[in-house]
């Protein structure tokens, strides 16, 4: 009996740690002002409510209890550490009548501190593959090994990087706040590009590492909800509803045997409803905002994708005119080429080809494998059979050329550090 | 006329054995204490590693900032300041400020202040003991 209850207790904290450690979490660096004394804490405070929870019964507010014993035992941890350092007695002593006043504790920036944990997390001043890094490890709550797993890298590197972006938060005072709203623009721009490459890594996992890879999507996912829910801004809104519309064809994108499966090849009826209803709300939220950019427009154009029955009934024109419309924001090469290929679907292949191998001739493209199979895919339906296989075989070349170069070159990168 | 002297090393204080850092500490406090008494000192301070160095450009009146010292190769250290600030956010503020921002780049990096330090810089704060 004892020992049932035992496990069910247990059962209790893990699906509270699932809930609310990363809330917790949050609070914590905020009170303390480190990221590893507020780690530290967060796990005594769950090891506490372990044990007297299961004396005491679960309180009734699990997250204030855990955030007050949480610092109780920084505090505690602190005064041991006094006998070292004479300059955190003061430190101890403050903290210790701030604690006795749990209103200085618990107020209305609580929900704030997940914000904060996100743009500290995202702060441009970090290396790029640490933003990623620190945010999958604060603000996701993943291990160290599921972070290297999914990134094909060792745990080692990976745990060297978060200590070096902690380290560097420490020691040039990078501030636990949501910036300012003249910051806010160019501060989301880096947040909005994290979560992104968060989603873009999982979403274009290979067949053999995609259930791990699976969980980036989501988690992905999970922080674009938790950014418009705390900061409703029409790009973070852009940005979920792209996730949510390209998530929603995951279940399509591979056949039963690993291939990938192009869009216009998709059956659509294994796309997710739920996803596209969630995406095309956002979008319209997002447009009707007068204020949005690239992230609003791709999930635009998503939607418009997701509306069509078949191909054939998808609003071509509507399409070309977003990516008209998103060259004019973001000029980039590979935009140019989704345009190409829109233009083909509106205007005839022999239109898409000849605006495809304008881009290649720049030779900006020459190495993207994409460009050369959608120049064979267009050259196949012009029964230009032959320049269709030299560009399918290109294509391949560089397909089976990029997870090994990618490989060698973080091998390269361990052997650097 | 003056001149900053930008010390250059393979190791800094935080990557040497405890003790090795220790005597090198000593040894800037007599070093210290040397050009001081001769007239030769105007300011010195101790860097924080590079890892904790920051990168501010303005280009077309946007401030972008990347991590770690900017590149040896093409630009030399032209001049500094030190600054007072809150955080790194004001930091950034300021030194994007600094007309040399918008032609080439400020390395903005924060000063050792800890109290091992302060006292091989002869500059002990009164509450600790020297």
């Amino acid at each position: 009996m004892r020992k049932g209850q035992a496990t069910q207790m247990h059962a209790t904290v893990e699906a509270i740690y699932r809930s609310e450690s990363r809330r917790v979490l949050a609070t914590l660096i905020r009170l303390l002002g480190d990221f590893d004394l507020a780690e530290e804490a967060l796990h005594d405070a769950f090891r506490a409510a372990l044990e007297q929870w299961q004396r005491y019964g679960v309180p009734e507010n699990p997250r204030a209890w855990l955030v007050s014993a949480g610092r109780f035992k920084a505090i505690d941890a602190m005064r041991r550490r006094t006998r070292f350092d004479a300059s955190l007695i003061e430190i101890a002593k403050q903290m210790d009548v701030e604690a006795r006043d749990p209103a200085a504790l618990y107020n209305d920036s609580i929900e704030d501190d997940r914000l904060r944990l996100i743009f500290t997390c995202c702060h441009p001043t970090l290396p790029p593959d640490a933003q990623i890094a620190l945010t999958l490890r604060e603000v996701c709550g993943l291990t160290t090994e599921e972070i290297a797993h999914a990134y094909l890298a060792t745990a080692p590197t990976v745990a060297q990087r978060i200590v070096r972006a902690k380290n560097k938060i420490r020691d040039a005072r990078i501030p636990y706040q949501v910036p300012s709203q003249a910051d806010l623009p160019e501060r989301l721009d880096t947040v909005l590009r994290v979560v992104y490459l968060v989603f873009n890594e999982g979403y274009s996992a290979s067949a053999g590492a995609a259930l791990t890879r699976h969980d980036l999507s989501a988690e992905a996912i999970r922080i674009g909800r938790l950014l418009i829910e705390l900061l409703p801004e029409p790009e973070a809104m852009g940005l979920l509803a792209l996730m949510l519309l390209h998530e929603s064809r995951r279940a399509a994108r591979t056949s039963s045997t690993g291939n990938l499966v192009l869009l216009a090849e998709q059956d659509r009826a294994l796309w997710n409803r739920d996803y596209i209803a969630e995406g095309s709300a956002l979008v319209e939220r997002a447009l009707s905002s007068h204020s949005f950019g690239p992230y609003t427009l791709q999930a635009t154009i998503a939607a418009v994708h997701a509306e069509a029955r078949s191909p054939a009934a998808t609003d071509w024109a509507q399409i070309v005119g977003l990516y008209d419309v998103l060259l004019r924001a973001d000029s980039s090469p590979v935009i140019e080429l989704n345009r190409a290929a829109a233009v083909a679907m509106r205007d005839g292949p022999a239109a898409g080809l000849a605006l495809i191998d304008a881009i290649l001739a720049r030779g900006e493209l020459a190495n993207y494998h994409l460009a050369h199979s959608a120049r064979a895919d267009l050259c196949r339906r012009l029964g230009r059979t032959g320049e269709a296989r030299a560009a399918y075989e290109r294509a391949l070349a560089l397909m089976q050329q990029e997870p090994e170069r990618r490989f060698i070159e973080r091998r390269l990168e361990e052997l650097d550090s | 006329m003056k001149y900053l002297c930008l010390i250059c090393a393979e190791k800094v204080m935080e990557q040497m054995p405890e003790t090795d850092a220790a005597a090198h500490f000593d040894e800037y406090r007599t070093f210290t204490n040397d050009i001081r008494n001769r007239g030769h000192l105007i300011g010195s301070n101790r860097l924080l590693p590079a890892s904790a160095a920051t990168t501010v450009r303005v280009r077309n009146g946007n401030i972008s900032t990347t991590d770690g010292p900017f590149a040896e190769t093409k630009e030399q250290l032209g001049g500094y300041y030190v600054i007072e600030a809150r955080d790194l956010n004001e930091a950034i503020q300021v030194a994007a400020k600094i007309p040399g921002a918008r032609l080439g780049c400020v390395e903005v990096r924060p000063i050792a202040e800890d109290a091992q330090t302060l006292r091989a810089l002869g500059v002990g704060t009164p509450d600790t003991p020297v």
